[in-house]
């Protein structure tokens, strides 16, 4: 997704409005000229100014060529790749939501396995693969390095 | 020989070092082999697993990989027209174009020696200018640091990009990320919102993972048409005439390798840019201009070189001052601090024996690097035909686990996932990452050094340009600023 960088300069202005409007709320230190807001104060700044120069070389710009304020990615009208970035994301959500319950043994061959089959891997292979790899991973953080990855359902049957 | 040579070697001869080296050489080949997977990422994903290890194997692993990443990037490169990772790209259409003249083999051994040769030439550079360096940084006081690490924040922004101002911006956000948490001189919570997993910060690893690994995995996933990895035709002896070669072009390797370790040596700018910078010198200077782009070696031997000697010249000012001269060395300065090796000047003097260890894991890496390159060459059609299909999920868990192995939570793989989708979108609409890692990794060292300085001279801002060194830095860094300003003036 690609927006104008006059829109990028807005955005910046507004983030660094709000920023340096957050930052007065930060105490300052006894018998110290510099307290923690001064920093983020100075970024601030610095983030509005440069957004305001992007807006202008932007809104400048486009006069000049007539571009799109916002330019859809070409993915984005190609089903597979909607499909498969669509994935991604749910299967990392999956994760996040499910693995203390199912146990990554589960949630990771689900994970590899949806996400292979989208990306054009034939189903019973990208099972086998993700399951094997699953464990693969699963062997060399949880033993190796003693990573405490959850087992969930599979506690009872923990190895 | 000192005490501290000799104990140098037992860590690095150590049979477990040499296995974590041999390990890493296959992993970072592989990773430099396969398009899309860059040295950056085989850094990142390394992190959680050094994470385990003692000091040393754990910066061996980091040192291996990524000289045979550069290294075999090459490989696609020549054969495919497909650089296998960024710092290939420069010379990637000269090397394609030998391979269609039937000259891969010369192309693919004068991308292995001279990447021996750049290597051994930066590592040589380490040895003798970081220590040099390291005894006048004894003397640096917060004044020094601060302009030091402004420096290298105008470097990283003004020489690493073509966009100054998208740059600027992207360091500032780093800045601010780095401004998370209870991790300031007040030791006051910013930016926690109430939320006890940002008392700490962003974590650095997941951050890097996120923005090095998972971001190119995006980028490969909405990929509308992802091309095939097929090659023909067989590769013979790459070592026949490389002695020639060396003997035609011994201004172009030292040219190369002077360049990149300089370049290496800037913040911000890596092998990457030395390889491209290199090649347009290389052109610059030949005395066959007009055979560039037609199939010609010169090029690759000097821009070949450079990119090997610039990971070697990124480690002076990331193990003297603790300022990454690449985004490499910002991952590695991360381990080192959690190792207990925190970069800086008393590092070269507690303990040598650390440092004496890491020049010689450079030298020991560049040196396996021809005969595993040439290995890697052999089955390079093999490599190739690894489904990415298969390999990007795999490595996308990976970087799950991965970031979830440092602290165990699950907090730093929703950072992960968010730095991967914002580095997509960033890079995407033009903006460059490689400032806001620095910011992120230099974002705590530039406050603590801009207020321990601002107590001292009770909030006089004369005082910065007080101590000469201090003011020498201060009067560069505001040149670099001024410099695009002044250029334009010049030309009208």
């Amino acid at each position: 997704m690609k927006f104008n960088d006059a829109v990028w300069g807005a955005a910046m202005l507004v983030f660094a409005g709000a920023l340096l409007w957050y930052v007065q709320g930060f105490p300052n230190i006894p018998g110290q000229k510099v307290g923690p807001a001064a920093l983020p104060g100075v970024l601030a700044v610095g983030i509005g100014v440069c957004g305001a120069i992007l807006l202008v070389r932007g809104w400048r710009e486009r006069a000049a060529d007539d571009a799109a304020w916002i330019e859809w990615p070409q993915w984005l009208r190609s089903m597979p790749q909607v499909r498969a970035f669509s994935v991604l994301v749910a299967v990392n959500v999956l994760y996040l939501a499910a693995v203390n319950r199912l146990g990554f043994v589960i949630v990771g061959t689900i994970y590899l396995t949806a996400l292979m089959a989208v990306l054009r891997v034939r189903i019973g292979r990208a099972l086998l693969i993700g399951f094997v790899m699953t464990l693969l991973i699963h062997y060399a953080f949880y033993k190796l390095l003693k990573v405490p990855l959850p087992w969930g359902v599979l506690q009872p049957v923990a190895w | 020989m000192s005490s501290a040579w000799l104990q140098a070697f037992q860590l690095v001869l150590d049979p477990y070092n040499l296995l974590v080296m041999l390990g890493a050489s296959v992993f970072g080949l592989f990773v430099g082999a396969v398009p899309g997977l860059t040295a950056t990422m085989a850094t990142a994903l390394l992190v959680p697993v050094t994470f385990f290890m003692a000091p040393i194997p754990a910066i061996a692993a980091m040192v291996t990989a990524t000289a045979m990443a550069i290294f075999s990037g090459d490989i696609p490169g020549c054969l495919l027209r497909m650089p296998g990772t960024p710092a290939s790209a420069a010379y990637t259409d000269e090397a394609y174009a030998m391979t269609r003249k039937g000259l891969a083999e010369i192309a693919l051994g004068a991308g292995l020696v001279f990447s021996a040769v750049g290597g051994l030439f930066g590592t040589a550079v380490l040895m003798v200018a970081a220590p040099t360096l390291a005894e006048f940084a004894l003397k640096f006081s917060s004044f020094e640091y601060f302009w030091l690490v402004l420096m290298g924040l105008t470097c990283a922004v003004f020489i690493s990009s073509d966009k100054p101002l998208k740059g600027l911006i992207t360091l500032f956000l780093g800045l601010l990320i780095a401004s998370i948490g209870l991790n300031n001189p007040a030791a006051y919570a910013r930016f926690t919102f109430g939320n006890t997993d940002l008392l700490g910060g962003i974590g650095l690893v997941p951050l890097m993972i996120g923005a090095f690994a998972v971001s190119e995995i995006i980028r490969y996933v909405v990929d509308v048409a992802p091309e095939g990895l097929i090659v023909e035709g067989h590769i013979g002896n790459v070592f026949r005439g490389m002695w020639g070669l060396a003997v035609k072009y011994p201004i172009q390797i030292l040219r190369g390798s002077v360049l990149g370790t300089i370049v290496g040596a800037l913040p911000g700018a890596g092998a990457d840019i030395a390889a491209w910078m290199s090649y347009a010198m290389s052109k610059k200077f030949s005395k066959e201009p007009e055979k560039f782009g037609t199939g010609h070696v010169e090029g690759i031997v000097e821009s070949g070189s450079a990119n090997n000697s610039a990971l070697a010249g990124a480690w002076i000012p990331a193990l003297v001052f603790g300022i990454p001269g690449d985004s490499i060395t910002a991952i590695v300065i991360g381990v080192l601090y959690m190792k207990n090796m925190n970069p800086g000047p008393t590092l070269f003097t507690v303990n040598p024996q650390n440092i004496y260890a890491v020049y010689l894991l450079f030298i020991v890496a560049n040196l396996i690097m021809i005969p595993l390159g040439f290995l890697c060459i052999k089955v390079a059609k093999r490599i190739l035909r690894v489904p990415r299909d298969v390999l990007m999920p795999v490595i996308l868990l990976f970087c799950v686990v991965g970031s979830f192995a440092i602290n165990n939570t699950a907090f730093d793989i929703g950072v992960m996932l968010i730095a991967g989708l914002v580095a997509y979108l960033l890079e995407t609409n033009g903006f460059p990452i490689t400032p806001l890692i620095l910011g992120v990794v230099l974002g705590g060292m530039l406050e603590e050094n801009l207020v321990s300085s601002l107590i001292k001279s009770d909030g006089s801002l004369l005082a910065f340009f007080g101590r000469p060194i201090a003011a020498t830095l201060g009067v560069m860094t505001f040149a670099i600023w001024l410099w695009p300003l002044g250029r334009k003036l010049l030309r009208r």
